[in-house]
């Protein structure tokens, strides 16, 4: 029994009591994936598996044998940082950086939903193709993730900038 | 606190108030900030630069770690039962199933816990950091509804978890004070913040109130709030012998562990706390009684302990802000000009903190007026003890005042910039001492010219189809502080790289890239050649990340510490150095070396000073001055708030379109850390405004929404783009210019937002939360 988290096969625990978040969190050591409510309120413990993102809080590890987990230890390219982690720094997308790990998961979760053309609560027009990455659409998606700090304006800018100016990074 | 205690320091503060006359009287010039900082003037350096933030990196890959984060061989995990009870005893304790359950190490209680000695409560000590000074785990009595009664330790945490789940308590309650109405009906007691009553009278104000042509004359009500840092209480804990190891979630690393040795009867030296990062603070990220139950836990169990709070425990556990009520009454003249200003009112506390909700702090200090009279009362409640949260005073105190001079200004037909600048003080309205830097008014012209505010029409009379549409102003004020402590270590390699090390804390404010902005052109080095250390006891300072004066706290202790840095590497100079016979003073760091200041060629690097001296490198530590500014100057941060609501007619709902913050906080070191902080400041200003009530039942003394999905916190769709214009005017009086700035944000924004709804609907809303049942 095992689960691919970051490409690489892990095993699943014994104990069917244990999250997916302290799977990561206390079985690997993989502490990038944040624990603020563990009851699926905050959003701080995003993860994406096969590409969708969850609140791994919520998530039974064994249930997720054979899958694919991608947490923010697994978005970088090496040394290299993902555009959407390069965009957090430089628009200040953060404070102190303990919602960062979850907000970045969900945005990248969040913007192949929008480019898939899946509507949220202020889309206009249900029946469009394409919905833009509009700040509303971004800041409604990503309410899901709480961030007491207060730097929810540098993280919508950082998801727009780098979404909206290049929707091919999104997946 | 007994009627003595309240005499010793009634007595302290009038020997206090001597000193603080002197002080007022003395030359600028003995004054800390009487001769402004150099780094005023240096206007092309790297303070006053977007930096990004130099631990972006690690926090965007998820690298930084946390405190619950540090894995420890032999670790177990803690897991916490809380009382049911608001008072009362533990009748029977039935443990024997929890102590059988797989994986458990230990079931901690009152039976079998070590002696401790109650935790110093924050603010009854210099280094003091407990949040209440109640006995933990050492008898069966009840305190608060959510005491901790039992830790389980166990090799997981689902083992703890369920462990606990086992443990059978049975309480024999007694009567407890938990409502607030019942008990102000049995009468108030004044309030002592800081040593201080919490009282001013000036004139006659009652009396000017009654004769004022024009008067406002109502109360303001506030609810109990909740930090919620999004990362919740934590610590890993272990003994190494005597020696007291703790990975904490800190915003007061020495207090903490100065305090932690008090409870188990150490050195502080035994202890050492290390917070390399925090997850957001907010005032509650100090000393609560789950770290001492971990390292009790971890002593019995001789073992490593984690105890990682949840989201229900640091309900449970960790205090919030106190409830308020106020009345503000304000007299005025025809033209706007105050004859009277009264600002009383009373909050809850218990009997074993220290903290009763200051919210008269920004009125003495706001406006002129003929009178005054302020007072702040306490009922003292069974419950969790309450404790400091961003602008303790401030952020509910501004929304009373500044909704009534709203209400004020309408009454007497006058725009509410226009009074309040008619009541701008020429000098402290109730100290006497003089402003050190204070633009506010130039603050409120760039703001109303930026915001539009003259669009602003008569109250409920703008509507876009289902929306009424409004604007509202205030004042955020906040005083700059600086505790005394500070002190910095700098120790300055051959190779030109320098380490300046403090007690401080990183919370997310921007500590390690401001600091490291302000280290580097101190001292004449590129940014990549100075490394900023702290978040660890054992360095130098006393240095409490909170009143928003870390800032000046590390500022003036780097100042100290260059200062006799200067002292060091001019003896190792010696005579035959370009610097030879220069003091200090006469000297500053510049291209990698020393400089005389008004005579910039006369120059030698570091590395030749070190070498020709044939050091490696030289170390300087110092303590700042006594803040004697504080008491010389009235010293403040000052913002314009502006707030454009969309109120829905049908349903009532509040969506904040616009928002904009102008502020008068002296020079801003780093725009790009400091735009976030405003930013943050306002943001928790909103949720004060619309949604944030931790509900306390009255009957039981218990809080009833002990979670993130019951209490509410502004979401990234309740937040618009959010402008922030400065005045960028340095104070001449502090280190760099500069003022802390955490707090200021949320203070005058509840009343903003207040203001706002008024003018879009016509309603005036006294009691927060303005949630839409009050405005249908
Ligand atoms: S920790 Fe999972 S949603 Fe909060
Ligand atoms: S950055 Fe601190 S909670 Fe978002």
């Amino acid at each position: 029994m095992s689960i691919m988290i970051n490409g690489a096969a892990m095993s699943l625990p014994e104990d069917p009591r244990v999250s997916l978040l302290d799977l990561l969190r206390e079985h690997h050591h993989l502490t990038g994936t944040k624990k603020g409510c563990n009851q699926g309120a905050c959003g701080a413990c995003t993860v994406l598996v096969d590409g969708e993102r969850i609140v791994s809080c919520l998530a039974l590890a064994m249930q997720y044998e054979g899958r694919a987990v991608t947490t923010i230890e697994g978005l970088a390219d090496g040394n290299e940082l993902h555009p959407l982690q390069q965009a957090f720094i430089e628009h200040d997308g953060f404070q102190c950086g303990y919602c960062t790990p979850g907000q970045i998961c969900s945005a990248v979760g969040m913007a192949a939903e929008l480019k898939r053309g899946a509507p949220s609560n202020v889309t206009g027009d249900l029946s469009a193709d394409t919905i833009a990455f509009s700040r509303d659409e971004l800041a409604e998606r990503m309410s899901g993730n709480l961030c007491r700090c207060g730097a929810h304006n540098g993280i919508i800018d950082a998801i727009g900038a780098t979404f909206a100016a290049r929707p091919e990074v999104a997946a | 606190m007994n009627i003595v205690e309240q005499a010793t320091k009634v007595t302290k503060t009038a020997a206090q108030g001597l000193m603080k006359k002197a002080v007022e009287l003395a030359p600028d010039s003995w004054i800390p900030g009487g001769n402004p900082d150099p780094l005023i003037r240096q206007q092309h350096g790297h303070v006053g630069k977007p930096v990004s933030r130099l631990d972006g990196p690690v926090k965007v890959r998820g690298a930084a770690p946390f405190a619950a984060e540090f894995a420890t061989e032999g670790l177990v995990y803690a897991s916490v039962a809380f009382s049911t009870v608001a008072k009362g005893r533990i009748a029977t304790l039935d443990t024997a199933t929890a102590e059988a359950a797989p994986g458990v190490v230990l079931v901690m209680t009152y039976r079998n816990a070590p002696r401790l000695k109650p935790m110093p409560a924050f603010m009854s000590a210099a280094k003091a950091a407990g949040g209440d000074s109640l006995p933990i785990l050492q008898d069966e009595r009840i305190h608060w509804n959510g005491q901790p009664v039992a830790v389980v330790l166990a090799d997981t945490q689902e083992q703890a978890d369920h462990a606990k789940s086992l443990i059978h308590v049975v309480y024999e309650a007694e009567a407890a004070t938990t409502s607030f109405e019942a008990d102000k009906a049995r009468g108030t007691e004044p309030a002592l913040f800081q040593g201080e009553l919490m009282k001013v009278e000036i004139g006659d104000a009652e009396t000017a109130l009654a004769a004022a042509p024009h008067r406002v004359d109502a109360t303001y009500r506030t609810p109990r709030h909740n930090h919620n840092a999004i990362e919740p209480h934590a610590a890993t804990v272990s003994w190494n012998g005597d020696e007291l190891r703790v990975h904490d979630a800190s915003q007061a690393v020495v207090h903490t562990a100065w305090s932690l040795a008090q409870v188990f009867g150490l050195d502080e030296k035994q202890v050492h706390v290390t917070s390399p990062y925090v997850g957001g603070g907010f005032g509650s990220k100090t000393l609560w009684q789950h770290q001492v139950l971990a390292a009790a836990a971890a002593k019995l169990a001789g073992r490593p302990v984690r105890i990682a709070l949840s989201r229900e425990g640091v309900y449970r556990m960790v205090g919030g802000r106190s409830l308020t009520e106020q009345r503000v009454a304000i007299g005025a003249g025809d033209d706007g000009h105050f004859t009277a200003i009264v600002h009383t009112g009373v909050t809850a506390m218990t009997r074993h903190n220290a903290m009763p909700e200051p919210f008269i702090v920004a009125t003495r200090s706001a406006y002129a007026a003929d009178t005054f009279k302020l007072d702040v009362e306490v009922v003292h409640l069974d419950m969790l003890a309450n404790t400091f949260m961003r602008a303790p005073g401030e952020a509910v105190g501004t929304f009373a005042l500044e909704c009534a001079i709203d209400e004020l200004a309408d009454r007497l037909g006058m725009d509410p910039i226009e009074l309040r600048i008619r009541n701008e003080p020429d000098k402290d309205p109730t100290q006497g001492t003089p402003f050190s830097s204070r633009h506010i008014v130039e603050a409120y012209r760039t703001g109303a010219e930026r915001f539009g505010w003259h669009n602003r029409a008569a109250p409920g009379t703008r509507r876009e189809g289902e929306w009424l549409v409004g604007m509202g102003c205030a004042t955020g004020t906040y005083p700059y502080y600086r505790m005394p402590g500070g002190a910095a270590r700098i120790t300055l390699t051959r190779d030109g790289r320098a380490t300046v090390a403090v007690a401080a804390h990183e919370m997310g404010m921007g500590t390690a890239t401001v600091h490291t902005q302000v280290a580097a052109e101190r001292l004449g080095l590129e940014l990549d050649q100075v490394t900023v250390v702290y978040g660890d006891s054992t360095l130098p300072g006393v240095v409490l990340a909170g009143g928003s004066q870390q800032t000046a706290s590390m500022g003036a202790a780097v100042i100290a510490a260059q200062h006799a840095l200067v002292g060091e590497l001019l003896k190792l100079a010696g005579n035959d150095s370009p610097l030879a016979g220069l003091k200090p003073a006469e000297v500053g760091g510049l291209d990698g070396g020393l400089c005389k200041l008004d005579e910039p060629e006369r120059r030698e690097s570091y590395a030749s000073i070190l070498s020709r001296a044939g050091r490696d490198e030289v170390t300087a530590e110092a303590e700042a001055p006594m803040p004697l500014e504080l008491q010389h100057w009235s010293m403040h941060s000052h913002g314009a708030m502006f707030c454009e609501v969309r109120v829905n007619a049908v349903t009532g709902e509040t969506r904040v379109s616009r928002f904009l913050g102008s502020f008068d906080c002296g020079r801003i070191l780093n725009p790009k850390t400091a735009t976030s902080q405003f930013r943050g400041g306002i943001i928790m200003g909103l949720g004060l405004a619309l949604m944030e009530e931790t509900q306390f039942d009255e009957r039981k003394g218990r809080v009833m929404n002990p979670s993130l999905a019951e209490y509410h916190l502004p979401v990234h769709l309740d937040v618009p783009a959010i402008d922030v214009i400065w005045t960028d005017i340095p104070d001449p009086h502090t280190p760099m210019g500069a003022h802390g700035i955490g707090e200021i944000g949320i203070t005058g924004t509840g009343a903003a937002v207040a203001n706002a709804v008024y003018n879009a609907t016509g309603k005036r809303v006294r009691d927060l939360p303005l949630t839409l049942d009050k405005l249908l």
